[in-house]
């Protein structure tokens, strides 16, 4: 088994995995970040997006050996002790979710659109989420907690 | 009841008490559940739509190193075909034989066995290992083609009028005289009707982990009831109740497909015969084959109306899929359909036909959208044969208190008309429509749901309320409970925590479906509540030394009733509770409860679609729900439900659809090939809040959830109809059937 080794949430991880394990299972599995969620097996539904190296990424389509050497930064990752995150306070302000189960995976790939864009339009948001389902909300308060965390990130 | 002026918490859009935990990834879902020593279980499916067992061989796969138990239908209590076993509303005759194949499998993905090993690599080898003999028979997906003379029958028990049948039961009301009506009528349309079945699609597959030690088992699971599932696991393994403790996960969604089981009675076996934990998840794929998505179906509505506008005659027929096993909701468009007006004359009937697709299971008000979508399709041709505005008919004829519907009840005080009303008056009414645009309406209506519930609310020594459940929370019910407790003890939400107990520590309460939790739930904890009010009266009536009788309690306080109760300083919640041992012993209490006066919901919807001719793709461009809930007891969760259904009704009208290849066999069992609406795809959905309060209710409420999913299919088809001045009599509106429909049109035009 070939051993992997990269930084999660700001702390050196290491293990010996079996070659096809994906990075979500790894995640999941070995570490125990049980916030990446799974729901597809198409890579379609986005509920297991993390960040690599800044950049938002299903963890259902890379294998943890890819991430070898790699930043990579969870659900669990984002709030400062017990300070939330603008996007995670966003979502909890503005009612971003109902069961909540896409929600680690929307507010990872919201946080990455709020750093390329301060205040993204209703439209670049909805065309962004495109990777991410959610069947509870209609996304109409996941697209007005996005907007206000966006603008929250650059303040 | 608290009184209008001084309501603080309910209708308050608080900060819902899971909030944290579910942007911070520490909510636990049944996958995310670990135990020392768990194994995996795997299911072995049918790969064919209808066969005969003949026999299973599992000793290969026993004998695979690693595996620790196999199981079969063998290892659960064999319930007979002809003795109903209800358990709720569903009859463990066909539960046991959905989750687990007994003598014949009736669909693709239809369990036939499973395995539990070390791995979940080494489980998935042991099920290739598996050695089932299929006596392959000829089967039937189709609900027309199920029903001919000539169908391969499913159920040889099952009898329809004397013969053979996949007909498995049937549902009819009437109320007056529809030939009669009929005949009065100046106008009468009928028309045929087609959807196909549609998955719930909650994001997250279904899970559980079991574990059994000393004979009692534990049960962590994603269900839509924990009473349920210990009810189910019970009936299926012969262990009774008391040894099944039933933990309820935070569920990744559900709309009615989580309110029966799949895994966790397998799971159970598995754990039983290995004595080691088991865990289960679902591939999306599996979600797919073999859990319920709702019935498709094909239909017959008929209505007459008078020149004037008054309809006079309803006449409805459905017939329901129910797949494998009867159980197809025909209640939904037969009671239903035909709900929101008052038509003198009615006669509505419903088929339950059973074929080989996996069965259904309930999704949000289940069956009325199916009724919705002919009965409010119809509507709009006999509006536009009247030349009358198709809202302006609805009001015409709605229902309201005193209307007496063709299923039975006559309405107390509804909100259907004030449904209608507001839609009239609100600016998307009028709003002009861009080129290839088109507006269409429709309405719709569910029952709601009552039933068993369990409350306890607990006084705690720092005068904060802990307040226990019996209903996983899908929809943020939680955050309505803090609300009504926090609103009737007159003290801060946020000193109030609620939270989901366990079959262990709470009394029964049934499940989280039917819109009917903060219903009823909200009545256990109000109930709850009073009396704890009352001992915290009593309390300090006995501090002060006067008669509780003297006592009031008014914002989160006791207070002397009046002058001559005496000259006392007010005493909070807080003090009285800081001294409760020495006043009697901690303060709580806890009522269980069946709730009736569920009041039914109306919804009217308007919708606004923009036709891309060359693709033919049919996008919503505006959407406005409004609805009738009673009283909003957290109105942003309110909205955040009507948005949701409105949002899979959109998707059941222009894209969902279950299809299957000519081996019978489910071909887009996957989020790629079935098409779920994405953020793109739809736009703002404004929700409008009405609220007639439910009379039977302390607060007020009626059901909300159900409603949002029913009138969304007419209101976009008749949307396109205005865009494209082409009718759809079949769902989904998908790209490829547009472009037909166009090319068609322009051919004849050509001609
Ligand atoms: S699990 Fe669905 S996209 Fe990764
Ligand atoms: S909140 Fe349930 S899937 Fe998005």
């Amino acid at each position: 088994m070939p051993t992997v080794s990269m930084t999660v949430n700001g702390k050196s991880v290491s293990a010996d995995v079996e070659p096809r394990t994906l990075l979500v299972q790894f995640l999941r599995e070995n570490l125990g970040l049980t916030g990446t969620h799974v729901g597809c097996d198409t890579s379609q539904c986005g509920a297991c997006v993390v960040h690599v190296d800044g950049r938002s990424t299903k963890a259902c389509t890379m294998l943890a050996v890819q991430a070898e050497g790699k930043n990579v930064t969870t659900i669990e990752g984002l709030a400062k002790g017990d300070e939330l995150h603008p996007m995670q306070e966003a979502f909890r302000e503005h009612h971003g979710l109902q069961c909540g189960f896409c929600t680690p995976g929307m507010i990872m790939s919201a946080v990455e659109l709020g750093m390329r864009n301060k205040e993204p339009t209703e439209e670049e948001v909805r065309h962004w989420l495109e990777g991410n389902i959610c069947r509870c909300t209609g996304y109409h308060n996941i697209v007005k907690a996005i907007m206000a965390g966006a603008r929250a990130m650059s303040a | 009841m608290t009184s209008e002026s001084n309501v603080k918490w309910i209708g308050k859009n608080t900060i819902r008490p899971d909030g944290a935990d579910k942007v911070t990834g520490r909510a636990a879902y049944a996958a995310d559940a670990t135990m020392p020593g768990m194994i995996w279980g795997k299911i072995l499916r049918s790969p064919h739509p209808h066969a005969r067992i003949r026999s299973i061989d599992t000793s290969k796969a026993e004998a695979l190193p690693g595996v620790k138990a196999v199981m079969t239908s063998a290892d659960f209590v064999e319930f007979p075909v002809d003795t109903p076993v209800p358990i709720g509303i569903q009859d463990m005759r066909w539960m046991s034989r959905n989750i687990m194949a007994r003598d014949k499998v009736l669909f693709a993905g239809h369990p036939v066995a499973a395995v539990a090993a070390t791995t979940e690599k080494i489980a998935e080898q042991a099920l290739e290992l598996i050695e089932v003999d299929y006596e392959v028979l000829p089967w039937v997906i189709d609900v027309e083609e199920a029903m001919k003379p000539d169908a391969p029958i499913l159920h040889d028990h099952i009898r329809f009028e004397g013969k053979p049948s996949n007909i498995a039961g049937k549902l009819e009301h009437t109320l007056g005289d529809v030939e009669a009506g009929f005949a009065q009528a100046d106008v009468v349309i009928e028309r045929s009707f087609r959807t196909e079945p549609v998955h719930q699609g909650y994001i997250e597959p279904h899970a559980c982990l079991v574990s059994v030690s000393d004979g009692k088992a534990t049960v962590w699971s994603s269900s839509q009831g924990q009473f349920m599932v210990r009810g189910m696991c019970a009936h299926m393994t012969g262990l009774p109740q008391n040894d099944i403790r039933a933990i309820p996960a935070e569920i990744g969604g559900g709309f009615g497909g989580k309110t029966i089981v799949y895994l966790e009675p397998v799971a159970l076996v598995l754990a039983m015969k290995s004595g080691r934990p088991v865990k289960m998840q679902m591939t999306r794929e599996e979600v797919f084959r073999a859990t319920g998505p709702t019935s498709g179906s094909v239909s017959k509505v008929k209505i007459g109306a008078t020149k004037d506008g008054k309809i006079v005659a309803a006449e409805g027929t459905w017939w329901l899929q129910a797949g494998a096993l009867p159980g197809a909701p025909i209640r939904g468009p037969v009671g239903c359909g035909f709900a929101p007006y008052d038509i003198p004359n009615v006669h509505t009937l419903g088929f339950d036909v059973v074929c080989n697709r996996s069965k259904v299971a309930a999704y949000r008000a289940p069956g009325s959208p199916i009724g919705a979508y002919a009965v409010e399709c119809v509507m709009d041709e006999v509006a536009e044969a009247l030349g009358i505005d198709p809202l302006e008919l609805r009001l015409r004829n709605a229902a309201k208190e005193g209307t007496k519907a063709a299923y039975g009840p006559v309405f107390p005080r509804i909100g259907y008309e004030e449904t209608v009303r507001a839609a009239m008056e609100h600016p998307h009414y009028r709003a002009p429509l861009g080129p290839n645009q088109g507006r269409g309406v429709a309405s719709g209506y569910w029952f709601n749901a009552g039933g068993e519930s369990s409350a306890q609310v607990n006084i705690n020594e720092d005068g904060s309320v802990v307040v226990i459940t019996g209903h996983p929370d899908i929809g943020g019910s939680r955050a309505s409970t803090a609300n009504i407790t926090a609103e009737l003890l007159g003290i801060d939400y946020r000193k109030v925590s609620v939270l989901i107990g366990d079959t262990s520590v709470i009394g029964f309460s049934n499940l989280t479906g039917g819109s009917r939790v903060t219903y009823a739930s909200a009545m256990a904890v109000t109930e709850s509540t009073r009396e704890v009010i009352n001992t915290l009266k009593a309390r300090a009536a006995k501090i002060w030394g006067i008669d509780p009788e003297a006592v009031i309690w008014e914002n989160g306080e006791a207070r002397p009733a009046g002058e001559n109760a005496g000259n006392f300083e007010p005493l909070t919640l807080a003090e009285i509770a800081a001294k409760a041992n020495s006043t009697g012993g901690p303060i709580g209490a806890g009522k269980q409860l069946n709730a009736v006066g569920a009041e039914g919901g109306f919804g009217t919807h308007i919708c606004d679609v923009e036709v891309d001719r060359e693709l033919g793709i049919a996008r919503v461009v505006r959407y406005t729900a409004f609805q009738d809930v009673g009283r909003a007891i957290h109105p942003a969760y309110v909205e955040g439900q009507i948005q949701g259904g409105a949002a899979q009704g959109i998707g059941w009208a222009l894209n969902e659809e279950y299809i299957y290849d000519k081996n019978g066999k489910l071909d887009n069992a996957s989020f790629l090939d079935y098409r779920m609406p994405v953020c793109s795809d739809l736009p703002m959905i404004e929700a409008v809040i009405i609220e007639v309060p439910n009379p039977k209710h302390p607060q007020g409420v009626r059901g909300v959830g159900e409603v949002p999913i029913v009138p969304p299919l007419a209101a976009v088809a008749n949307a396109i109809y205005n865009a494209l001045g082409i009718r759809f009599y079949s769902l989904p509106m998908s790209p490829p059937k547009i472009l037909a429909a166009l090319e068609q049109t322009e051919r004849l035009a050509a001609e």
